[in-house]
């Protein structure tokens, strides 16, 4: 028997061409995305590209040239926006984005690093790298946007799912308590810790260029709906509404105790600035210490 | 209700009048833009773009004071507004904006 196929049509490079030049540069913070990215992959109603517009418009604001800013993003939807941004980002492994970010900011402590990555990727797969971050005081800038699943991979439970929430892994609800990001963040000594929902744009985008004045380990976290693996199993419906659901029951309170900061299931979301203090940061200690000592040892010696 | 005098310092503010400009073809139809204008400027229009999605359409063109929070919460890059002009106030605007946040106007009431 003979089977009948398509004709293959070669792909035209050309007009390929052509319609990412149509296409770019419609939207005024197009200049900072990659040319033919947009559309994104995210699902309509997700809450992931409200925080890259808010960052964009955060250098925007504040002037900072592109090639002074770095994204460094993990695996994960979140971890796309590496892909998408037209300034030096670095897609890493799985949880891998912190180890490679300490290493760029210690080794050019004029750039502006950034982190941007999700809430599965920072705090299970890459958990430790992000406390020894924050005990360190690496000068760092830290976004976690934390939909409370693993959206990628088909909505699975994570470390900040909270009790009782329906994910694809836990369908009679999940036993275990999800993380307080914040609270963590804070005990393992971040120098700024503060948490807004996508639905508080514009008081994240005056947190975001906050942190860049800041020396030191700053951590926002950023709830973001994510309709598709969150909120369909546990009723939250479309992204729509998951952003009213923020606007009813979110609760800006500025320095408030971070410890109180836990999130239920269809509970109270405190959101605002918690932390803003100030203290050392690594490369300050190491050279102030280290270096000093040892150059004043090398004095002695040649003395 | 009307006014004996415009506020004393009138003549130096002004009101910024925006034009909001929608890319339809990337809108993903989330109705983010359309549900949190704080001015009410768009709704949900009847056609479909070329996903299958129903862009937004400008309700009011005058609406707009280019506060720009559509821009901020598109997740898409589908919308944006630039400033036309800062007109002067007048009786007019003071007018709308008291009977607005008054309790007469139901809009803004929460049900
Ligand atoms: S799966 Fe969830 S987090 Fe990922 S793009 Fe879809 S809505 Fe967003």
């Amino acid at each position: 028997m003979k089977r009948h196929f398509r004709d293959i049509v070669p792909f035209d490079q050309d007009s390929a061409d052509r319609a990412i030049e149509e296409g770019h540069g419609l939207h005024p913070l197009d200049e900072y995305l990659k040319p033919g990215r947009i559309p994104h992959i995210w699902c309509p109603g997700c809450g992931l590209g409200v925080v890259l517009t808010t960052y964009i418009e955060a250098i925007r604001r504040k002037g900072i040239p592109v090639d002074k800013c770095v994204v460094v993003s993990g695996i994960g939807c979140t971890g796309r926006v590496a892909g998408y941004l037209d300034m030096d980002t670095y897609h890493t492994t799985h949880g891998r984005a912190i180890p490679f970010a300490t290493g760029l900011a210690l080794v050019r402590p004029d750039l502006h690093v950034t982190v941007f990555s999700g809430d599965g990727d920072l705090f299970a797969i890459g958990g430790n790298h992000l406390i020894h971050g924050a005990r360190r005081n690496i000068n760092l800038n830290v976004i976690c946007v934390n939909n409370f699943n693993y959206g990628m991979t088909g909505g699975q439970a994570g470390p900040t799912t909270p009790v009782d929430a329906r994910t694809s892994t836990t369908p009679m609800g999940n036993a275990e308590p999800g993380f307080n990001l914040p609270h963590l963040a804070h005990a393992s000594g971040a120098v700024y810790v503060a948490r807004w929902t996508t639905f508080h744009p514009r008081q994240l985008v005056h947190s975001i260029t906050e942190t860049f004045d800041k020396k030191g380990f700053t951590f926002i976290e950023v709830i973001a709906p994510c309709p598709t693996g969150y909120g369909r199993p546990n009723k939250l419906g479309s992204g729509l509404e998951e952003m009213r659901y923020y606007k009813e029951m979110s609760e800006v309170r500025n320095g408030a105790d971070p410890s109180k900061a836990e999130i239920r299931l269809k509970g109270k979301i405190l959101c605002g600035t918690f932390i803003n203090v100030e203290r050392p940061d690594f490369l300050e200690t190491y050279n102030n210490l280290v270096i000093a000592k040892a150059q004043g040892r090398d004095k002695g010696k040649a003395a | 209700m009307s006014f004996w005098r415009l506020p004393l310092d009138s003549e130096e503010h002004s009101i910024p009048h925006g034009k909001i400009n929608i890319i339809k073809s990337r809108c993903k139809g989330c109705g983010f833009c359309i549900e949190f204008c704080p001015n009410g400027c768009l709704r949900e229009s009847k056609a479909f773009n070329e996903k299958g999605y129903h862009p937004p359409e400008v309700i009011d063109d005058t609406g707009c004071v280019d506060c720009g929070l559509c821009t901020l919460i598109c997740p898409e890059f589908a919308i944006f507004t630039e400033l036309q002009e800062a007109k002067k106030i007048t009786e007019e605007d003071i007018q709308k904006v008291t009977t607005r946040f008054s309790r007469k106007d139901t809009r803004y009431r929460k049900p």
